[in-house]
């Protein structure tokens, strides 16, 4: 208990706890009017972006020694997965919505 | 001292990027301009991420472009093959490639960790196994998802009898292993620290196998917002805040979209679940 308070008392903790908050205020919002239609890609296009992972692969292997070949190969390994799921669900998302509108029109 | 301004106002940007293209993706006029808004958001984030400037860092720029180019011919070249029908399994795909990159990632911080070159307090060393739990789960959940999907593996072929309680069991023994060895602290090994990757890697499978195959645009979603997660857990691992708000805008819409599709089905999210009658659950979610 004595720790929480502490952990709820330091400033930079309590924004964190905001930021957080109001992330997912924002994030159940902004998507709350989608028509039925648009549900698979909508789905798609936030898959891409939960490819932000990538960031930390990138990380970690700029503060990986030139020589330590296991953290390289595990941040190469990394850096090639959140690629895929970034580079592929962006082109993915954009053929559906491209055939969405062909249907329409 | 001008770099780094100039990247944390790229990272704000990315971030604004994600917001303003989940909004325009989630109208069907703007929705094709929403994706390249959010795309864009990701660019700009990663070429932060190249330039940010990291004491002490050896960047090794090599590995890094070779690893992008790999992983973009792959992701492109996929998407352009893939055939329409075919596309809720491959947005499955990519997104267990998401989890799984959580994985290794989470991973590779228990290397130092147990030989001793980089200590974790217990906050630490939490976030570390609940990335390594919920990009695991993700990352095999989506691959059976896909399976499912595609074909390859029949319903009836993964269900076992009384499947609900056989995945509480596995969850409960996962989630207990996971809290030893967060309390364990450096006492604990690399060796079930790995058992614990591999549990979770078990449960990512099992959770999904009593699941109708009908159901799975549903399943998707919801592990689409696992993924979301586990890029804001890792975000916490590293220190960045950008990683951080794009995971939970993924894991919020994520979550809420997973209900909206079980609503279009006219089914709730435990139904969906604990699996019953999803074979012949008809999908309007898929359309």
């Amino acid at each position: 208990m004595e720790s929480l308070i502490t952990f709820f008392n330091e400033d930079s903790n309590l924004l964190l706890i905001y930021l957080l908050l109001f992330t997912i205020i924002l994030g159940f919002e902004v998507i709350s009017k989608v028509p039925t239609v648009l549900h698979t890609p909508l789905m798609s296009g936030a898959n891409a972006i939960s490819g932000v992972v990538i960031i930390g692969a990138i990380f970690l292997i700029r503060q990986s020694g030139p020589e330590d070949y296991l953290m390289l190969g595990l941040g190469f390994l990394g850096v090639v997965l959140g690629m895929v799921n970034v580079a592929g669900g962006f082109a993915v998302t954009d053929r559906m919505l491209e055939m969405f509108k062909k249907k329409k029109r | 001292m001008l770099l780094e301004f100039i990247i944390n106002i790229a990272y704000l940007a990315g971030s604004l990027a994600f917001v303003w293209g989940l909004r325009l993706l989630s109208s069907p006029d703007t929705a094709r301009k929403g994706n390249i808004v959010a795309g864009s958001g990701m660019v700009i984030a990663i070429l932060a991420a190249l330039f940010q400037p990291i004491e002490g860092a050896s960047n090794n720029y090599l590995w890094i472009a070779g690893a992008l180019a790999v992983g973009a011919a792959i992701g492109l070249v996929s998407a352009k093959k893939v055939q329409m029908t075919a596309m809720p399994q491959m947005v499955s795909i990519f997104n267990g490639l998401g989890g799984a990159c959580a994985v290794v990632l989470a991973y590779a911080e228990l290397f130092p960790f147990y030989e001793g070159s980089k200590p974790l307090d217990l906050a630490g060393l939490s976030i570390v196994l609940s990335a390594l739990l919920i990009g695991g789960v993700s990352f095999t959940g989506s691959l059976l998802a896909y399976g499912k999907l595609q074909g390859l593996v029949n319903d009836s072929q993964v269900a076992l009898p009384r499947h609900s309680a056989i995945n509480l069991a596995l969850l409960a023994v996962t989630l207990g292993l996971g809290i030893y060895l967060a309390a364990a602290g450096s006492s604990g090994s690399l060796a079930l620290g790995s058992l614990f990757m591999a549990l979770s890697l078990i449960y990512g499978f099992s959770f999904v196998a009593p699941i109708g195959g009908a159901d799975m645009p549903v399943v998707i979603s919801l592990l689409n917002s696992f993924t979301g997660l586990s890029a804001a857990v890792t975000g916490l691992i590293y220190g960045s805040q950008f990683m951080l708000v794009g995971g939970i805008l993924v894991g919020a819409s994520g979550t809420i979209l997973t209900v909206l599709m079980c609503d279009a089905m006219n089914r709730s999210l435990l139904n969906v679940l604990i699996g019953g009658f999803g074979g012949g659950g008809s999908s309007s979610a898929a359309g």
